[in-house]
């Protein structure tokens, strides 16, 4: 496939390994954050982890939407689903993340609730078309990428004054996002020296937005493409941006993504969100200014306010490490529930949901490698 | 959640729409987003939207440099 299988070329790859062990300074740690779950899954997939050097590492950081959207919104949504006249449109992601006493959409499907699972908002808009006497709400969830397909639909909604279509919306912002976890390295976790920053995010708002990583922070920050190829490019950039004492925010992936990002996106996203006070997250808590809600002139296409949702905090499973794995301060092995309580198949938290959440991915192609790590150190697992 | 395809756009269908193809698999997705879009053109495509254009110079350019290097590094 064009623009995708020359990024995977495994002699390419191998050459691309040897250039960061040659680039990575002996006697020094390079410590970097993946932001987006995108980059988690591939850098697991392709065993990108196991072709870096031992002082090359990877933490993976909260850029999934489906792990960080608390419990407090998926129990909203079921509610809103229970409603004998809502046909709720989801993401497929969103099905199976456990809510509150064990519930989920799919189990909410299961005892008749009307949900549907759809690729697209436009899927969301037809269906609405098609059933003017079904309210169609639309659970919008998801990062910058996500957020202008969700505006469209609401702009076209409004044009066509399709009455019976809404957004519950849960978008939620990168660089604010990214700006909390740098805010809030902890104590006794080292810090971080630099971030793979976003691919499909950025083709949406463009390289700006991260000046302040840089500036303020001190880190450099390479934007990457999600494929393995563009992942070990922009490691060996941090690498070299790192021993050059430079930090800067350059651009790995620059077929798809422009400084200023896409201009029509930006503008769809303005004329119909504005900014939430606060929005809580899983692993972050609330973060100040970090969603986005309708603006006023698009009301009538917010569910919230059609139907007077308001979000009750709900407790995560107080055994499930999922908000400190977000934060990249734990990893998935150190949670006492992965791959043995909590599978892709009996998920107990988000991170194990969505392929791209760290612990799904861990568990799908990382868990053999520490096996066979710890049975050569003599410790059963 | 962000993934996305690259896909060719094969038919534009007027409206916003465009048929594209991924790798034989056809659908018709909405171009809004992205300007003065031609026949033959990659775009990035997510749930049902293309997102941006793929500029083949800069995916040549990429490639050279990934080239370069691999290069590089089997020679160290």
């Amino acid at each position: 496939m064009k623009y995708v299988d020359e990024y995977r070329d495994p002699a390419l790859a191998k050459g691309l390994a040897a250039a960061i062990a040659a680039e990575a300074e002996a006697g020094r740690t390079y410590r970097f954050m993946e932001f987006c779950g995108g980059h988690t899954h591939a850098i697991s997939r392709y065993g990108v982890e196991d072709m870096l050097p031992a002082n090359v590492r990877m933490i993976h950081g909260p850029g999934c939407p489906v792990c960080v959207l608390p419990v407090g919104r998926i129990d909203d949504a079921i509610r809103l689903a229970a409603r004998p006249d809502v046909t709720l449109c989801t993401y497929a992601d969103l099905m199976r993340v456990p809510a509150s006493n064990g519930a989920s959409l799919l189990k909410a499907r299961a005892a008749g609730a009307d949900i549907r699972m759809v690729y697209s908002t436009l899927d969301a808009l037809r269906i609405a078309r098609s059933e003017p006497r079904r309210e169609v709400v639309f659970f919008a969830i998801g990062f910058e990428t996500t957020t202008p397909p969700t505006a469209l639909a609401v702009r076209q909604a409004k044009a066509e004054g399709c009455a019976n279509f809404s957004v519950f919306c849960n978008h939620v912002l990168t660089p604010v996002a990214m700006r909390a976890i740098l805010a809030g390295e902890e104590e006794g976790v080292p810090p971080l020296d630099g971030i793979v920053g976003p691919a499909h995010v950025s083709t949406v708002i463009g390289s700006r937005p991260y000046e302040f990583v840089a500036t303020e922070y001190h880190k450099p920050v390479v934007i990457s493409g999600f494929e393995p190829l563009d992942v070990m490019q922009s490691i060996l950039m941090l690498v070299h941006q790192l021993n050059q004492n430079r930090c800067e925010i350059e651009n790995q992936y620059a077929r798809a993504v422009v400084p200023q990002g896409n201009a029509r996106a930006l503008e769809a996203i303005a004329e119909v969100f504005e900014l939430r006070d606060s929005f809580e997250w899983r692993g972050l808590g609330a973060v100040a200014k970090s969603a986005l809600r309708l603006r006023d002139a698009f009301a009538a296409f917010d569910a919230e306010r059609r139907f007077e949702i308001e979000t009750k905090a709900a407790a995560d499973n107080p055994a499930c490490e999922c908000g400190a794995i977000l934060r990249g301060a734990k990893r998935p092995m150190d949670c006492k529930l992965f791959g043995t309580l909590c599978t892709p198949e009996t998920p107990m938290g988000s991170c194990m949901v969505s392929s791209e959440g760290s612990c799904a991915a861990h568990y799908a192609y990382g868990r053999f490698r520490d096996r066979a790590r710890t049975q050569k150190e003599g410790v059963l697992q | 959640m962000c993934l996305a395809i690259p896909a060719k756009v094969t038919e534009l269908l007027g409206d916003d729409m465009a048929r594209i193809d991924m790798d034989g698999v056809s659908k018709v997705i909405n171009v809004a987003l992205v300007e003065d879009l031609s026949l033959g053109d990659f775009v990035v495509v997510h749930v049902g939207y293309a997102l941006s254009r793929i500029d083949p110079e800069e995916a040549e350019l990429t490639l050279s440099l990934l080239r370069e290097a691999a290069l590089v590094g089997n020679a160290s």
